[in-house]
C-alpha cells in the first residue's frame, strides 16, 4: 500500500486507482475519461477483508461486493449492507466490484453510499502523509466527487453495530433487475426496551446529486412507539428531503412520488421486524 | 503508446502467453491472442454480458478487465466448458434442447453465466433463475427458452451429482 500512495503522490490528477473496474473501465471504454496512469489495487492484500472492530466492522476497500454479500460478520453487525448488496448490478458485477470502489465512485444512484450515509459510516483515507477518517456526512461532496483527494486512497470503511432492538430494510425501484435505481432507500429503526423509537436512519439514493438523508422522516419517527408508527404517512415526508432531477428514465416528479411511496414501504418492513421481535420476546 | 508487456495465464487448461499494452482488455486478449472467439463483444462496457468468462471459477465480464490483471489466473471461456469436442456441457445441451438461442450472439455469455450460476445455486426457483440471467442480454428469444434451458440444466446437473 505504501507503493500505491507514493504513486498517487507522484502522479496526482494523472493517476487513478482501479478497484473492481465495474464503473471506471466502462468510463474509459466510452472515452468519457482518461488517465495517464491507472494504479491497479487488485493485488494489494492489505486492502481486502472484513474484520470485527470495536463492536462494529472494518471493511477494507477492495473487499468484493460478493464477499460483503456472504460475510457472516457483516450480516450480523451491519444488516443493511447485507440487505443492500444483492441490489448492486448482477452477480458477475459483484464478483469484481468492491465496496470501496462503489463508495469512492459516489454515483448518487448506487447502494453503498446511501447505506454508509444512513449508518454514519466512516471512511479511512490514506495518503503519503498519513491516514485520516472522514464521516459519511462529510464524504459525499457532489455527484461523483468525494472527500478523497487525487493523492489519497480510500482504504476502508467502518460501521458500528446497533446495540439495541432494531429493524433494517433496503429496497429500490429500477426499470430492470440490476439497473441503476430510479429511487431507493436504506432504513434502520431502533427502539428502547419499551419499544419506543429512539434511533432512525434513512438514507436515500437516486433522488439527489448525492445520497441524501430523509431527515424529516427520521425526526417524525423519533419518540413514537414502533407499534403505532404509520410508515406510509411518515414515508410521504421523504418527498421534502429529496432533490431529484428528471432524465430519460424518470421525471423528477415521478422520482419524488415513487421514492416517497417506496420509503413508506421500507419503513413498514423495518417496523414489522421490530414488532415481530417484540412479539417474540 | 505504452510499451508492450508480457502476458501469461491459463486459458481452458493451457498456458497462453502473449504481449500487449497494459490497456488491452482481457476480452481482446482472449479473442485475438488466445483465439477464443467464443468470447463475444457486444457492448464493450459491461452491460450485455456476452463476454462473460470464468476467472478462477468466478463469472466476470472480460471486457471490464485488463489482460494484465489476469496474469497467472485460470480462465475458462465457453470453449472450455465441454469435456471434449464430441460432448456438449449440460448447459449447452439444454440451450439446444429448449431453444435457448436464435442468432446465438449472446449465447456464449449466457452459457458461461448459467454454468456459474448453477454451480452456486444448484436448485434455483424460477424467480432465482430470472435474477440469475438478468446480467445477460438477449435480443431474440424473449428469454423463455433460456429460463427453460436453465431449469433443464439444473435438473441434469443435479442428477449427475447423485
Amino acid at each position: 500500500m505504501a507503493d500505491v500512495v507514493s504513486l498517487l503522490a507522484e502522479h496526482g490528477d494523472d493517476a487513478k486507482p482501479l478497484a473492481g473496474g465495474q464503473s471506471l473501465v466502462p468510463l474509459l471504454a466510452m472515452r468519457l475519461t482518461r488517465f495517464e496512469h491507472i494504479v491497479d489495487l487488485n493485488r494489494v492484500d492489505e486492502l481486502f477483508g472484513v474484520t470485527a472492530d470495536n463492536g462494529g466492522v472494518r471493511i477494507a476497500a477492495m473487499t468484493r461486493q460478493a464477499a460483503v454479500e456472504t460475510d457472516a460478520t457483516v450480516a450480523d453487525r451491519v444488516p443493511l449492507l447485507h440487505l443492500a448488496t444483492p441490489h448492486i448490478g448482477h452477480f458477475q458485477i459483484r464478483n469484481r466490484g468492491t465496496i470501496g470502489g462503489s463508495v469512492a465512485h459516489a454515483d448518487p444512484a448506487s447502494e453503498y453510499p446511501a447505506v454508509m450515509l444512513a449508518l454514519d459510516g466512516t471512511a479511512e483515507i490514506a495518503s503519503a502523509s498519513g491516514t485520516r477518517e472522514v464521516p459519511a456526512a462529510e464524504f459525499f461532496e457532489s455527484t461523483f466527487m468525494t472527500a478523497v483527494a487525487p493523492d489519497e486512497l480510500l482504504v476502508a470503511l467502518r460501521f458500528s453495530a446497533w446495540d439495541q432492538p432494531a429493524g433494517f430494510a433496503f429496497d429500490e425501484i429500477a426499470r430492470r433487475s440490476g439497473d441503476f435505481a430510479l429511487a431507493g432507500a436504506a432504513v434502520g429503526i431502533g427502539t428502547d426496551a419499551a419499544g419506543r423509537i429512539n434511533r432512525a436512519a434513512v438514507g436515500m439514493l437516486g433522488v439527489g446529486p448525492i445520497p441524501l438523508r430523509a431527515s424529516s422522516v427520521e425526526a417524525a419517527l423519533i419518540g413514537l412507539a414502533a407499534a403505532d408508527a404509520d410508515p406510509h404517512e411518515i414515508g410521504r415526508l421523504a418527498a421534502d428531503d429529496m432533490d431529484p432531477i428528471g432524465d430519460v428514465h424518470a421525471s423528477a416528479d415521478y422520482r419524488r412520488r415513487a421514492g416517497s411511496t417506496l420509503v413508506g414501504r421500507i419503513l413498514a418492513s423495518a417496523l414489522a421486524q421490530l414488532t415481530q421481535e417484540a412479539g417474540n420476546g | 503508446m505504452a510499451d508492450q508487456v508480457p502476458l501469461s495465464m491459463t486459458v481452458n487448461g493451457r498456458t497462453r502467453r502473449g504481449m500487449g499494452e497494459p490497456r488491452l482488455t482481457l476480452a481482446d486478449f482472449l479473442r485475438e491472442q488466445a483465439l477464443c472467439t467464443g468470447v463475444h463483444l457486444g457492448c464493450e462496457h459491461g452491460v450485455c454480458g456476452s463476454c462473460t468468462v470464468l476467472m478462477d471459477g468466478e463469472a466476470v465480464r472480460s471486457c471490464l478487465l485488463f489482460a494484465v490483471q489476469a496474469e497467472g489466473a485460470d480462465i475458462t471461456t465457453v470453449e472450455g466448458l465441454a469435456p471434449d469436442d464430441e460432448t456438449l456441457h449440460p448447459v449447452q445441451e439444454a440451450f439446444r434442447d429448449c431453444h435457448g438461442l436464435q442468432c446465438g450472439f449472446c449465447t456464449p455469455g449466457f452459457v458461461v453465466s448459467v454454468a456459474a450460476f448453477l454451480e452456486a445455486n444448484p436448485d434455483p426457483s424460477d424467480d432465482e433463475i430470472r435474477h440469475g440471467i438478468a446480467g445477460n442480454l438477449c435480443r431474440c428469444t424473449g428469454y423463455q427458452g433460456i429460463v427453460a434451458a436453465t431449469r433443464q440444466a439444473a435438473a441434469v446437473l443435479k442428477g449427475e451429482g447423485q
